[in-house]
């Protein structure tokens, strides 16, 4: 069975839906990439996937043996972030709240998975470093070890290179996609259509056409290959 | 000077008002740095005006322990004003402004139009501005306050760690299975207790100082969240002291002594942070 399914889900705000009737899945160890326009409603799918929200009709299905609060997140930064006074290993570590339950503080496992995963972001020799001093990729690499300190399965990724620069936003593609390789499934929302076709499996458009297939199906598709040729018009101008 | 500060301190009133006062200024303290992140900085000012409020409906009721009607009322405006968060349609500085404005002119009303007492201005004066209230506890308020100042402060030590979660990311929380409403509560819930005890010290109008003052001043020195917490509570707690002793050497009014001396206590900070090169960039 999939990680997760999505069935006949609609989604919207109050009464207003602005999507409907989506359908798809996913499975261990793909890399899902969601694009669509500004205002399709990524996001709200996103809130939606990780229960923040519930949708208007339909259903998500968790299988697998995942459970739902283990899924790693990685939200786009807040207003409160960014003058926050907190160092990166307490952030990293808040990643293991959800396993804690009521007991209040941190046991000796968790404080090693988050230096673990601290090492595996190369973010080790920040760890007492003030996060808010932080550059933009390394702030992001902060808040993807603390997903990663959430969930062993899957990460949701929501504009994870917005407001990076060129070789910072390769740089934490490759990331992505070495997590990807290392068995994690990836959920990647993102308006960067170019790099979602180099590195995503599968690739989910939402909007006015709805598609959901391989990378290959939706370059070949209507929908894609219009969104790529606008896309790529526009960047070129 | 110390002849006349070791006479002061032999009247068991003095020694009362000095062990509350550092109890409130450490208890408020504590929850001060996640409303400054919060974006609740005011919250301090809203929940003493909601509490004024209620004293004054006390008061023309005839309750003899005003306690019973304040921390409830206080604690369900906390509940309201916090628990709605980011999803509000009245935003936040929004939502404590009317509620605040609000009940203080309520309050007032109330106390002109049903006044039982000859002195209304003097009433209102100590009620906004704490006076002298603090120089008149009885030993029962004094046992009141310093047992929830230590349930206060064992359960932000209990919930440290969910605090900071739920403060640096709300939706992070969420997902990933912490109860982040709960923890919003709890702490809606604590800040009104908290509010009410700081009442008696330094009145309505100096409480967001206290909540808000220590948070600040830390935050120019140190980097991480529990440094942060502890410099925010060890600053309260002396400049609680000083301002206490000050008012009590020179006569001054103990609130707006205890606030001059966190004012001072900021200015000293700011100036630290500046020239060690510090955290504001």
């Amino acid at each position: 069975m999939a990680l997760l399914t999505i069935q006949n889900l609609s989604l919207g705000y109050d009464s207003h839906t602005f999507l409907e009737n989506l359908n798809f899945s996913v499975n261990a160890g793909e890399y899902l990439c969601i694009v669509g326009e500004n205002g399709s409603g990524k996001t709200t799918l996103m809130k939606t996937l990780l229960q923040l929200q519930e949708p208007i009709s339909g259903r998500i299905l968790v299988g697998d043996g995942l459970k739902s609060n283990e899924i790693g997140y990685l939200p786009q930064q807040t207003v409160v972030q960014k003058d926050f006074p907190a160092s990166v290993r307490e952030i990293v570590l808040s990643g293991c709240q959800g396993r804690c339950g009521l007991r209040p503080f941190y046991n000796r496992e968790e404080k090693q998975l988050a230096e673990d995963n601290m090492e595996r972001m190369g973010i080790a020799s920040l760890s007492g470093r003030c996060y808010r001093e932080l550059s933009g990729g390394q702030q992001q690499r902060v808040l993807l070890a603390r997903a990663l300190c959430a969930t062993r399965k899957v990460l949701l990724l929501d504009e994870p290179v917005s407001g990076l620069d060129p070789k910072v936003t390769a740089e934490m593609y490759d990331l992505i996609s070495k997590l990807n390789q290392e068995g994690i499934t990836i959920i990647m929302i993102s308006h960067d259509i170019s790099a979602a076709i180099r590195y995503a499996s599968h690739v989910l458009h939402i909007g006015t056409n709805i598609f959901y297939g391989a990378r290959d199906e939706y370059v070949k598709s209507d929908v894609g290959s219009f969104f790529l040729r606008e896309q790529e018009g526009g960047d070129s101008k | 000077m110390m002849d006349k500060l070791g006479m002061y301190l032999s009247y068991p009133f003095v020694r009362y008002a000095l062990i509350v006062g550092v109890l409130i200024a450490l208890c408020s303290s504590l929850l001060g740095v996640t409303l400054v992140l919060k974006r609740f900085s005011f919250i301090g000012d809203g929940l003493s005006h909601v509490a004024f409020g209620a004293m004054a409906i006390a008061s023309v009721v005839g309750l003899t322990n005003e306690m019973l009607l304040v921390l409830p009322i206080t604690v369900i405006s906390a509940i309201l004003l916090l628990r709605t968060g980011q999803n509000a349609k009245i935003k936040g500085d929004a939502a404590i402004a009317m509620i605040s404005v609000g009940a203080l002119a309520f309050g007032y009303l109330i106390m002109n139009i049903f006044s039982t007492s000859s002195n209304l201005s003097g009433d209102v004066c100590s009620t906004l501005f704490g006076s002298t209230s603090i120089l008149t506890l009885t030993r029962r308020e004094v046992w009141l306050c310093a047992v929830l100042s230590i349930v206060v402060a064992v359960i932000f030590v209990l919930f440290y760690n969910k605090i900071f979660a739920v403060t640096f990311d709300e939706n992070f929380s969420k997902a990933t299975g912490t109860n982040a409403d709960s923890y919003n509560l709890l702490i809606a819930i604590v800040i009104a207790v908290i509010i009410v005890l700081a009442m008696n010290l330094v009145g309505s109008l100096l409480i967001s100082a206290l909540v808000i003052f220590p948070a600040l001043s830390a935050m120019r020195l140190f980097r991480s969240f529990r440094q942060v917490t502890i410099c925010s509570a060890v600053l309260s707690v002396i400049c609680a002291f000083t301002g206490i002793i000050i008012s009590i050497l020179a006569g001054t009014p103990v609130g707006s002594t205890i606030v001059a001396a966190q004012v001072a206590a900021f200015a000293i900070c700011y100036v630290a942070g500046r020239l060690t090169g510090g955290v504001l960039k």
